[in-house]
């Protein structure tokens, strides 16, 4: 919106250019927008009876059964694992993350062909879509443990190598190049200036990405038939209704408590 | 890193002491460590062995990405024209795009008008608390369990894939809407309201106009992420578009080369997208 190309001589003209630019924006939208209802067949009319069905949905599910609580002892397993493959896919792609930023990061980078590389296999990781990465490991690893954990691997390092160049770009470029002007050795410029400045806004990211990756997890359990996610599905696809939204509450419980966590140690630790 | 060299004025062992955050630091790297240690130990792999998979997976890959290639039965074309297959595999983008556009517009109008009120300089701090409780229950249920909860009152398809996606959508563009209304200076809504501006007045006029820019931003950067979850609503949901084909082709028909074909088409539009977004956030400053 250059104003200068309009001739503005009155108040008045710059709102009725306001106005003119304001309608075709909203006339584009709309377009837009009734483009896209097409094409995915949305039938508007059950945008309105589909909210109190499932208003009256939650109310009469929300409080789990005799029958649900009797398999509370499988879900919570089920839980367990949920939460530790989101922390191992997590922690390992932490670790890969960082050396892949170190790489790629512009006050830490070696040369400008392992600069690119690094920056373009984080890039294709973190753009293909977790469900994708997940059906593509379905294929070979079928529905054991490795399918979600390498699903979740892919995309956490893609989007934490991304993060945690930025991290180091931001936290240690000085600290960098005052070690480098005393002449120590670039293993010591890592182990003394960019890790230490760096790592308590990395661990924040780290925590991100384990609350971020239970959520995750249960999406990908549900394609590949594992974990959490694939109990859900069960429960769901049989209509046993309340043991399924006592799943959807555990993991509510699961996630904010987590993000409670991961709170309280970010403030502590920035 | 006040670490007090004692034995100066003592003549003791020096003894590194850790400050509060520091010891946090530590026994957060602890904790996680021994997580994924014992995490691996227990790893449920129902027999499918690591070194097996692992070396069919590299040869899968050899396929998929060297020689991707669709079956143009499975887009709907029965014909050979390759330019048909790509017009329906792209028709399916399309789809999966809209469903994208739809829920970040759902998303993006219901965050404003709850960010308006949830601002703290625009209303109170208890309205803005109890909309950021609401917002951080809502947040805590994956994405694909809304839309298949919706999926209960609408049935599967785009309405319930909308509906579920617009909710984490709300949560996203809410902070952010309210972060940049936050931002506005105060004194220009104080000189509104000593002449006697309405609240509607004040928004329309002060909040909106000087906010609109990162608001638009912010609305992208939420569409680059919601096309990844319309790609995973179609395969988990049956929402339909690129991501149910994909669904299909790794879970039934087991077709290596047309995983590697939909992932082509898949990634070239999120890398777009995400050159857009990394533009926007950039020009605009945004903090992620």
């Amino acid at each position: 919106m250059n104003s200068s190309t309009i001739d503005m001589q009155t108040p008045s003209d710059f709102f009725r250019y306001r106005n003119v630019m304001l309608r075709i924006f909203l006339a584009i939208l709309i377009a837009l927008t009734l483009l896209s209802a097409w094409h995915t067949e949305l039938k508007v009319g059950t945008f309105f009876t589909a909210l109190p069905r499932v208003a009256s949905w939650i109310f009469a599910h929300v409080v789990p059964d005799a029958a649900a609580w009797s398999r509370f002892p499988s879900m919570l397993e089920k839980l367990v694992e949920t939460i530790f493959l989101s922390i191992m896919a997590t922690t390992t792609a932490a670790v890969t993350a960082f050396l892949f930023a170190i790489m790629g990061s512009q006050c830490t980078r070696i040369n400008g062909f392992f600069a690119i590389a690094s920056r373009a296999v984080a890039s294709v990781s973190r753009n293909i879509p977790i469900a994708a990465w997940a059906l593509i490991f379905l294929v070979t690893f079928g529905m054991s443990a490795f399918t979600g954990y390498l699903a979740l691997f892919f995309a956490s390092f893609g989007f934490l190598t991304r993060a945690f160049i930025e991290t180091i770009d931001e936290a240690s470029d000085s600290q960098v190049e005052a070690l480098r002007a005393t002449g120590a050795s670039y293993p010591h410029i890592i182990a003394q200036a960019v890790i230490p400045a760096s790592i308590p806004q990395m661990i924040s990211w780290v925590l991100y990405m384990v609350e971020t990756n239970i959520r995750d997890a249960t999406l990908v359990g549900l394609l590949t038939g594992s974990g959490i996610g694939f109990l859900f599905d069960l429960y769901y696809k049989t209509q046993q209704y309340k043991s399924a939204s006592l799943v959807v509450i555990l993991l509510v419980i699961v996630v904010m408590t987590i993000e409670f966590l991961s709170n309280h140690v970010r403030r502590k630790i920035l | 890193m006040s670490t007090v060299d004692y034995n100066r004025w003592t003549g003791k062992i020096a003894i590194r002491r850790l400050t509060t955050s520091q010891a946090w630091l530590y026994s957060v790297l602890v904790v996680l460590s021994s997580a994924t240690v014992y995490g691996f130990l227990v790893l449920d792999t129902k027999g499918v062995g690591l070194i097996d998979a692992a070396t069919r997976t590299i040869e899968y890959f050899g396929l998929m990405f060297g020689s991707p290639r669709g079956v143009p039965s499975h887009f709907g074309v029965f014909n050979d024209s390759t330019a048909a297959l790509f017009l329906a595999s792209f028709n399916l983008v399309l789809q999966t795009l809209s469903l994208a556009f739809l829920s970040t517009l759902l998303g993006g109008v219901i965050a404003l008008v709850l960010g308006l009120f949830g601002a703290k300089n625009l209303t109170g701090p208890r309205t803005s608390n109890a909309i950021k409780g609401l917002m951080a229950l809502i947040r805590a249920v994956p994405t694909v369990l809304w839309v298949l909860i919706f999926a209960i009152g609408a049935g599967l398809g785009a309405v319930a894939a909308v509906i579920g996606m617009s909710f984490h959508t709300i949560g996203y563009l809410l902070k952010a809407y309210s972060e940049s209304f936050e931002e506005i200076d105060e004194g220009v809504i104080e000189a509104l309201r000593a002449s006697g501006a309405s609240w509607l007045h004040i928004v329309s006029q002060a909040v909106l106009p000087s906010s609109i820019t990162q608001i638009l931003s912010w609305t992208f950067l939420r569409f680059e992420i919601n096309f990844a979850v319309a790609v995973a609503m179609g395969a988990a949901a049956g929402a339909g578009g690129i991501g149910y084909n994909m669904f299909i082709s790794a879970g039934y028909f087991f077709d290596i080369r047309e995983i590697g074909f939909i992932t082509y088409q898949i990634l070239v539009i999120a890398i777009l997208l995400e050159v857009v977004a990394t533009r926007l956030k950039k020009r605009y400053r945004l903090a992620s």
